[in-house]
C-alpha cells in the first residue's frame, strides 16, 4: 500500500495476480495490523473508536455492493433492504432461539443472499435500467413486508431488541470490545473480497461487466455469474445488517430504508467502482462526512438557523452533499478516490526526479 | 344498483382520477426516456421542487396564483436546461448505469437542499377551486382530483399532437430512434436532449401544482415519484399513451387493493400492490403494454 516499486517487472500472470505484489507489501500489512490491533485500541478515545466501528460495518456493506455494481456491472438500489433481511433474521434467531452470533451472523447473510437472488432474478432477462427499477421495487416490497408482518418485525414499531454478542463468556458491551469484534469481520470481508476478485469467479464478474456477449462466447455462464454476484453481494449486505443490529443492540427497519441504499451507492461511487481499496475509502469518507458536517454546522450554522431547525438542516445538507458528490465523481473522476490515491502514489513513485 | 357494485364503482372512479394524476408525472419521465434514453430517478424530486417554488412565490406579499404558475414554469424550464447541460451532457456515451446513478444523485441533492433553501415545514398550496366534493355517479371526488385528471388529459392530447405533427416533435422522435442517423439528417441532437429535459420540467411544474395542492408541500411530496415506475413499466417506458393507460391501471389497482385488502392486512396495501404488479410485468412483459419490443438481453 505504501511501498514504491521502481517499475513493472512482472513476467507471469501469477505474479500479476498475487495478493502481495512485492515482498515489502507483507510488511505494510504487518504494520497496519499492529496499528489497528495494538496501537489504536490503546491510544484512541472511546468516541473515536465508535466512529471506527461504524466505518468497519460500512466497509463490509460497501465491499458487497461494489462486488455487484463495480465488478459485475449490475445495479442494485435494494441493498438497504437486503441489510434489513439479514438484521431481522439474526434478531429473530438471537431473541427467539437464543442462538449465539456465530450462528445468527452467517444465517442472516444466507437469508439475505437468498432474498438477493430472488430480487436479482430479473437480471437474467433484463438489464441496466429495468434492473434498477426491479431492485427498487424489491427494496420497497421488503420494507413494506417487514413493517407489516409482526412475525418478522416483532410487532411494536417494527423493532427487536437484541442482546450484545458474547465471546468466551464475555458480553461485548463496550466500544472497545465491539471494536475487535467488528475489526475482525471487516478484515475478513476485505481479505475475502481481495481473493474473490482475483479468482476465476472474480474475473468472470469483470468479464460480464465489460462485455457480456463476449463473456458468454468465451464460455462464461452469464446467468450463473450474475446470480452469484447477487448472492455474494447480498450476503455481504446481510452480514452488514447483522453487524449493525449487534452494534446498535436493536433491529429497526428505519435504519435500512431507501436512503441507506443510496448512501452505499454513494460510498462506492465516491470511493471507486470496482476496487477494494475504493470501497474502504468510500466507507470512511461517507461515514466521516456527516460528522464533519455536523461539527461544521454547530459552529457556523448557528448564525443562520435556530436550534430547532438544525437537525433538519444537517440531515438535508448531508443528503445534498452526498448527491452532489455522486454527480461530481461520476462526471469528473469515475474511478473515485481510489484513482486519486493511485495518482498520488504514481507521482511519488518517481519523486523527486520526475523527469 | 347493489351496494357492492356501487362500492366497486366508487373505488374505480377515484382510482382512475388519482391514476391520471400519476400519469401526469409519469409523462415527464417518458418524455425524457423517449428522447434521450435516460432514466430519470429524480422525477418525484422535480415535482417536489416545483411545488416548493409555487408555495414560496405564493408566500411573498401579494403574489397572485397566476404569477406563481408563470414563475414555476420558467424556473422548471431553466432547471431542465441547466440539468441537461451540467449533469447529463458530460455523461453522454457512458454506460446506462452511470446515468441512473447520476439521476439518483440529483434526486438526493434536490431532496436534501430543496427543503433547506425553500422551506422545511409542510405548507398548503391553495387553489381557487373549493373543497366541496363533486359527486360523480356513485363516487364523490375532491375537485383537485378532477382538476388533476383534466390537466393530465389535456397534456396527453397536446403531447400526442406534438410528437405526431410538429416539426420539433418529429425531430425528437428521430433523435430517440437513432441518434447518429438523426445527427446525419441535420438534427442538433444535444439541443433536443435539452428540450426533452425542459419539457419534463414543464410537466413536473404542473404535477407539482396539482399534487402539492392535494398533499401539501414538503419533502414527502417527492415520494410521489416512486409511483412513476410501476406506471411507466406497465405502460411501456417510451410510450405516451402507455403512461396514460399505465397510470389509470395503477391508480385503479391501488384503489381496489386499498378498498378490498386493507381490512384484512391492516392497511398500507396501497403502497404495496403497484410494485407487485410491476414485478409481474417485468417478469412477463418487460417492455410494457405499448413499449417498443426492444429489450437488450443477454
Amino acid at each position: 500500500m505504501f511501498h514504491r516499486e521502481a517499475g513493472v517487472f512482472k513476467t507471469t500472470y501469477g505474479a500479476d495476480m498475487a495478493l502481495y505484489p512485492l515482498p515489502i507489501a507483507k510488511w505494510t500489512v504487518v504494520a497496519l495490523a499492529a496499528l489497528f490491533v495494538v496501537i489504536i485500541p490503546l491510544a484512541v478515545h472511546e468516541y473515536y473508536l465508535s466512529i471506527l466501528n461504524l466505518i468497519f460495518i460500512a466497509i463490509v456493506g460497501a465491499l458487497g455492493l461494489n462486488i455487484l455494481v463495480g465488478y459485475t456491472g449490475q445495479i442494485s438500489i435494494g441493498h438497504g433492504a437486503f441489510m434489513s433481511v439479514g438484521a431481522y433474521t439474526a434478531a429473530n434467531l438471537a431473541v427467539r432461539l437464543g442462538l449465539p452470533f456465530w450462528i445468527t451472523l452467517p444465517a442472516g447473510g444466507l437469508m439475505a443472499a437468498l432474498i438477493g437472488v430472488i430480487v436479482g432474478m430479473p437480471s437474467l432477462r433484463i438489464k441496466g435500467l429495468y434492473l434498477a427499477i426491479a431492485t427498487l421495487a424489491g427494496q420497497l416490497i421488503i420494507e413494506w413486508t417487514i413493517n407489516h408482518v409482526p412475525a418478522i418485525s416483532g410487532g411494536a414499531q417494527a423493532s427487536i431488541e437484541v442482546p450484545r454478542p458474547s465471546l468466551f463468556g464475555i458480553s461485548l458491551n463496550t466500544q472497545g470490545h465491539l471494536y475487535f469484534f467488528l475489526l475482525f469481520f471487516a478484515v475478513l470481508a476485505i481479505v475475502a473480497t481481495l481473493n474473490l476478485v482475483r479468482s476465476r469467479i472474480g474475473r468472470a464478474f469483470v468479464a460480464v461487466r465489460d462485455q457480456d456477449i463476449a463473456a458468454e462466447i468465451i464460455g462464461i455462464n452469464i446467468y450463473r455469474y450474475k446470480l452469484l454476484a447477487f448472492a455474494i453481494s447480498s450476503f455481504y449486505a446481510g452480514v452488514c445488517g447483522v453487524l449493525y443490529t449487534y452494534y446498535f443492540g436493536i433491529a429497526n427497519y428505519e435504519q435500512f430504508q431507501l436512503i441507506v441504499s443510496i448512501d452505499y451507492l454513494a460510498m462506492i461511487i465516491i470511493g471507486g467502482l470496482g476496487s477494494v481499496l475504493g470501497s474502504i475509502f468510500g466507507a470512511i469518507f461517507v461515514t466521516l462526512l456527516p460528522i464533519a458536517i455536523r461539527i461544521f454546522m454547530e459552529d457556523v450554522g448557528s448564525l443562520f438557523f435556530t436550534q430547532g431547525e438544525m437537525a433538519n438542516v444537517i440531515s438535508g445538507l448531508r443528503l445534498g452533499v452526498f448527491g452532489g458528490l455522486i454527480i461530481f465523481f461520476l462526471i469528473v473522476e469515475p474511478e473515485g478516490l481510489n484513482r486519486l490515491w493511485r495518482n498520488i502514489r504514481s507521482y511519488f513513485r518517481v519523486w523527486p526526479f520526475s523527469y | 344498483m347493489s351496494e357492492d357494485l356501487q362500492f366497486l364503482l366508487a373505488l374505480v372512479l377515484s382510482g382512475a382520477s388519482i391514476g391520471l394524476m400519476y400519469s401526469l408525472i409519469a409523462l415527464g419521465f417518458v418524455l425524457v426516456y423517449k428522447a434521450t434514453d435516460a432514466i430519470n430517478f429524480a422525477q418525484g424530486e422535480f415535482v417536489m421542487l416545483a411545488g416548493m417554488i409555487v408555495v414560496t412565490v405564493l408566500g411573498l406579499e401579494g403574489a397572485p396564483l397566476i404569477a406563481a404558475i408563470v414563475v414555476v414554469l420558467l424556473a422548471m424550464i431553466g432547471f431542465g436546461f441547466g440539468l441537461e447541460r451540467v449533469v447529463l451532457r458530460p455523461l453522454l456515451g457512458r454506460p446506462v448505469v452511470a446515468v441512473i446513478m447520476a439521476t439518483i444523485g440529483v434526486a438526493a441533492m434536490l431532496r436534501g437542499l430543496g427543503p433547506i433553501t425553500l422551506g422545511i415545514e409542510t405548507r398548503a398550496l391553495p387553489l381557487p377551486i373549493g373543497d366541496e366534493p363533486i359527486v360523480l355517479g356513485p363516487a364523490s371526488l375532491p375537485p383537485i382530483q378532477i382538476l388533476g385528471a383534466v390537466v393530465a388529459i389535456v397534456f396527453f392530447i397536446a403531447f400526442s399532437w406534438f410528437f405526431k405533427k410538429s416539426r420539433m416533435g418529429v425531430a425528437m422522435r428521430a433523435v430517440a430512434d437513432n441518434q447518429q442517423v438523426a445527427q446525419a439528417m441535420g438534427i442538433n441532437v444535444e439541443r433536443y436532449f435539452a428540450f426533452a429535459w425542459a419539457m419534463a420540467g414543464v410537466v413536473s411544474a404542473l404535477g407539482g401544482i396539482v399534487w402539492g395542492s392535494m398533499l401539501g408541500v414538503d419533502v414527502q411530496l417527492a415520494l410521489v415519484g416512486l409511483k412513476v415506475f410501476p406506471v411507466v413499466i406497465l405502460g411501456g417506458l417510451d410510450s405516451i399513451g402507455g403512461a396514460l393507460v399505465g397510470g389509470l391501471i395503477i391508480g385503479i389497482v391501488e384503489s381496489l387493493a386499498a378498498g378490498y385488502l386493507d381490512p384484512y392486512v391492516g392497511g398500507g396495501t396501497k403502497d404495496f400492490a403497484p410494485y407487485v404488479l410491476m414485478i409481474l410485468v417485468l417478469m412477463i412483459r418487460p417492455y410494457g403494454i405499448f413499449g417498443r419490443r426492444q429489450i437488450e438481453r443477454v
